[in-house]
């Protein structure tokens, strides 16, 4: 009797998968469309399963094995469960390779099992809570079927009882893991992920590469609404991205505004989206809400309003601005999922096309359309902090071996300081530097943050212009996000440079002795990794190179690295501020007051500003900077000035 | 108040609006920008139920001020508001013949406009000639359009010190915006871009007024010189934070034309002004 049914039951769920599956991308296909390199992407797709995506998985050891012995034993069985059962291939060696994998898998899901016995928070309850029984289900029901093929017992041993009770449970099995998969369970993941690694918009993050810098919207088109408004306004493998969530919750361990307690949390967002591609409410989630939101009260469709001018809809504005853009969920996503590019545009949206970005954004965008910085300064203004210094101008010199961009922290008191301490090294280190003056303008990753592409590639396009007129080798910034935005987000708009955080520059002139420091002699120091020069542009070691090189002794933090957790600064969010129940730069200083040290070192005006903002008495704050030249070693001066006075004759 | 919105929204739902907007200038850096004034004005046509405003620009033309022209369109996303009519003058024509024409084939039931340009020769002037041509009466300094209803309009008038004063007033007629008026809503991109500037060909009038005049950068002006005899850092900022006390001032109430009128011309004489 099972011989009859089993091939009904594997075919038929083969086809009503094949059916969910269609349907599935069709719904993804309602998005815009986007390039993709269509065959190189599928061939490529098993490297990037099998490596890529391991490799974030593996930062959970119990979770990566688990997953390669459930994963590896269901890929091996469901073939082989098709092949034998499915088309009655009578091969004893397939048989026992099927009992093996099917065996195999049974072990992981035990362990599957006991992480569900007693689930961390992150994780999403509801379906996800059968899925271990439904998995011991497929791998054990297959396991029994098999036996008889494999000739471990006589094919007719039981009745018709055990002969339906076994189907059942395969029945079960197949269910979840050939229907869930295209037609929406838990194991979606497997389907849409695959697919999602495959046509990823983001194909040089695999292979070890790097891909942060925000894509540029096309303004030309006068009619296409701008950003995304509605979830069929994303690009359609980005909502293939969305789908392939496994909601394991990585996202929310690591996100700074859920964990300061604002309405964000990035697996809820990925969730709401999924539920705006498919539609209906978000009634049928089961991890954590957004702080202070409860759930099932949004709802959405592909052609519905994400954010609604009044009332609610799918996502309520202070949940995309909470966001400060720093990356960890991205950085930790095992499904390589792209978050913050998500966030940035339905911004652009709510910028672009609503025009109601909150109060402080508003004026901030004005500001920098009307006088080209955040503040509303004077352009005029900007080489103020440098009255003294006697800075030589690109427009004057007209060529430098660096241009040193100072970034809109000239306009800030405390961020003077570090250009000052910047200068004081670069001319210690006999650099042939220049900066643009009062020519420059803000980098535009402000306006960008906040959703205004149109601003951005305005400040942009007058920036690489003015940068076309001045020659030089490389550009100097102490300012990450100028940084990143230079060097990862100009080139689309037509301008490509070399540039260098001063840390990355810093500690190469220190290892090529351009100038002599003395040892510090101050307590232990920890390192604050900057989101925008460590998740975005991968540097985590010249920094701690030069604090080394200075002598000092770094602790790190238990969130240093590509861990590192973000300051609060970044993303505008300092601009909108949306309220929470702690803010996101006390608990940075809790991590940097467990490990004891008494000064931090930091290379980022705004993570600077955001840790010194927090309550005395704390770690000191200083920037890289400014640690070096406190223990820089004056050169000699190259004319020896005289010990007397110059006598002066006066005349009567 | 309740039962005025309810009332505005049934009865005044095909009240037209004209608002008037001007290139304005940023006081910083001096690029043209949405006027501050007429965009507030813009803002508070919007705050009137059931209103369909239209945009109106008298003035020269070309790229820059059109960008600047197009942020109030970027204002209407949401609203009916997608386009703005541009009656194209030469840089020195007088616009007010124009306007007039204009306003009398659109027959707007208000039109509205900040109290001053930002550019040109911002006098202020506008407004009121435009009244005066128009023959329709004039409030000035709006902060607040409380309700519009069967032909008269109640609004609240900006004074100095945050006083406000109600005046009801029959239409058609003209309000400026004061600055004390709520902000303006910010203008979005998109919106700004899709908007239709429509070029209306109308002659313009020479402004014959002008053409004797002598234009000559501005001076400073003096400052009048608070002395603070204070003793104490609190008595110092009491007097910081005080609002000036003319102290010399006299209210008239109740005076003929002609005596008020020779009232100013003394206090005028007093302080130097007239000779």
């Amino acid at each position: 009797m099972l011989d009859q049914l089993l091939p009904v039951l594997i075919i038929a769920a083969l086809a009503l998968a094949v059916v969910g599956a269609a349907r599935r991308v069709f719904l993804w296909r309602r998005g815009r469309p986007s390039p993709v390199a269509f065959f190189s992407g599928l061939i490529s797709m098993p490297r990037r399963y099998l490596v890529d995506l391991h490799h974030v998985v593996a930062r959970d050891k119990y979770i990566s094995r688990t997953h390669v012995a459930t994963a590896g034993g269901f890929v091996v069985a469901a073939i082989l469960a098709i092949v034998v059962h499915g088309f009655g291939l009578d091969s004893t060696l397939l048989a026992w390779l099927l009992i093996a994998s099917a065996l195999c898998m049974f072990v992981g899901s035990l362990f599957v099992a006991k992480r569900r016995a007693d689930p961390p928070d992150r994780l999403s309850k509801g379906p996800w809570m059968r899925l271990p029984k439904s998995l011991m289900a497929f791998s054990l029901g297959v396991f029994l079927v098999t036996l008889p093929t494999a000739g471990v017992v006589p094919a007719d041993i039981g009745g018709w009882a055990l002969a339906a009770g076994l189907s059942g449970v395969v029945a079960w099995g197949l269910g979840e893991m050939f229907l869930g998969m295209t037609w929406g369970g838990p194991m979606k993941h497997a389907f849409a992920g695959a697919l999602h690694l495959a046509f990823h918009r983001r194909p040089e993050r695999f292979g070890g590469g790097r891909s942060t810098g925000l894509k540029a919207l096309d303004l030309s088109d006068r009619e296409a609404p701008l950003g995304a408004g509605k979830p069929e306004d994303f690009k359609w493998n980005q909502l293939l991205g969305f789908d392939a969530c496994v909601q394991c919750g990585r996202c929310e361990a690591v996100c700074p505004a859920f964990a300061a307690g604002q309405p964000l949390n990035p697996k809820k967002l990925i969730q709401d989206m999924v539920v705006g591609l498919a539609g209906g409410t978000d009634a049928g989630y089961h991890g954590s809400p957004y702080p202070g939101k409860p759930v099932g009260e949004h709802s959405g469709a592909p052609h519905q309003a994400i954010v609604a001018r009044q009332g609610k809809a799918l996502v309520d504005p202070e949940t995309l601005w909470s966001c400060t853009t720093c990356r960890a969920c991205v950085e930790e996503c095992p499904m390589m999922i792209e978050h913050v590019d998500a966030i940035v545009d339905m911004r652009r949206h709510i910028t672009l096309e609503l025009g109601v970005t909150p109060d402080k954004g508003v004026q901030v965008i004005e500001n920098l359309i009307a006088t080209d910085n955040p503040s509303g300064f004077s352009p005029d203004s900007r080489m103020h902090w440098a009255a003294d210094l006697n800075l030589p101008l690109m427009s004057e010199k007209g060529s430098a071996d660096v241009l040193l961009w100072m970034g809109d922290g000239a306009f800030d008191q405390r961020n003077q300081r570090t250009l000052r301490a910047l200068v004081q090294i670069l001319r210690a280190a006999n650099v042939d530097f220049a900066v643009l003056g009062n020519d420059e303008r803000d980098s535009g990753d402000l306006a960008r943050r906040l959703g205004d592409e149109a601003t951005f590639q305005s400040l942009a396009r007058r920036n690489i212009a003015t940068l076309a007129n001045a020659e030089f080798e490389s550009i100097v910034t102490c300012d990450p996000h100028s940084f990143h935005v230079l060097k990862n987000e100009y080139p689309e708009l037509g301008g490509s440079y070399t540039v260098y955080h001063h840390s990355t520059f810093i500690a190469d002139l220190m290892a090529n002795n351009r100038f002599q420091v003395t040892p510090w002699k101050g307590n232990s120091v920890t390192y604050h990794d900057p989101c925008y020069l460590g998740r975005y542009n991968g540097e985590y070691e010249a920094p701690r190179n030069v604090l080394k090189a200075l002598g000092m002794d770094v602790v790190e933090m238990q969130r240093s690295g590509y861990k590192s957790r973000c300051c609060g600064g970044g993303g505008a969010a300092p601009v909108i501020d949306i309220p929470g129940k702690r803010r996101i730069p006390d608990m940075r200083m809790e991590d940097i007051r467990e490990t004891g040290a008494e000064l931090v070192a930091v290379g980022c005006p705004q993570c600077t500003a955001m840790l010194e903002g927090v309550v005395e008495p704390s770690p000191q704050v200083r920037d890289i900077a400014e640690l070096v030249a406190a223990n820089l070693v004056e050169p000699a001066p190259q004319k020896p000035l005289s010990p007397s006075r110059p006598t002066v004759e006066v005349m009567h | 108040m309740q039962l005025d919105a309810e009332s505005l929204t049934e009865s005044e739902s095909s009240l037209s609006i004209a608002v008037l907007v001007s290139v304005g200038r940023h006081p910083l850096t001096g690029r043209p920008r949405r006027a501050d004034q007429d965009a507030r004005a813009l803002e508070m046509a919007f705050s009137v139920a059931g209103a369909a405003p239209a945009l109106l620009h008298a003035g020269p033309c070309d790229d820059p001020s059109e960008d600047a022209l197009r942020c109030y369109l970027g204002m209407g996303g949401g609203t009916d508001l997608d386009s703005l009519i541009v009656l194209e003058q030469t840089a020195d024509a007088d616009i007010i013949p124009a306007l007039a024409d204009e306003l009398t084939a659109l027959g707007p039931q208000l039109v509205l406009c900040g109290t001053r340009a930002e550019t040109g020769e911002s006098s202020g002037m506008l407004p009121y000639l435009l009244a005066e041509r128009l023959g329709w009466p004039i409030i000035t300094g709006v902060a607040e359009i409380e309700s519009i209803h069967e032909g008269v309009v109640v609004a609240l008038q900006a004074l100095p010190r945050g006083q406000r004063r109600r005046l009801s007033v029959r239409l058609p007629a003209i309000a400026t915006a004061d600055s004390a008026a709520p902000a303006p809503r910010a203008s979005a991109y998109g919106p700004a871009m899709r908007g239709a500037l429509t070029f209306s060909n109308t002659g313009s009038a020479d402004d014959e007024a002008r053409q004797d005049w002598l234009v000559s950068p501005a001076r400073k002006r003096p400052k009048r010189l608070k002395i603070i005899t204070a003793t104490s850092a609190r008595e110092r900022f009491k007097a910081a934070a005080a609002k000036s006390q003319g102290g010399g001032g006299k209210v008239l109430k109740d005076l003929s034309p002609e005596a008020a009128a020779e009232a100013i011309q003394a206090l005028l004489k007093e302080e130097g002004v007239l000779r």
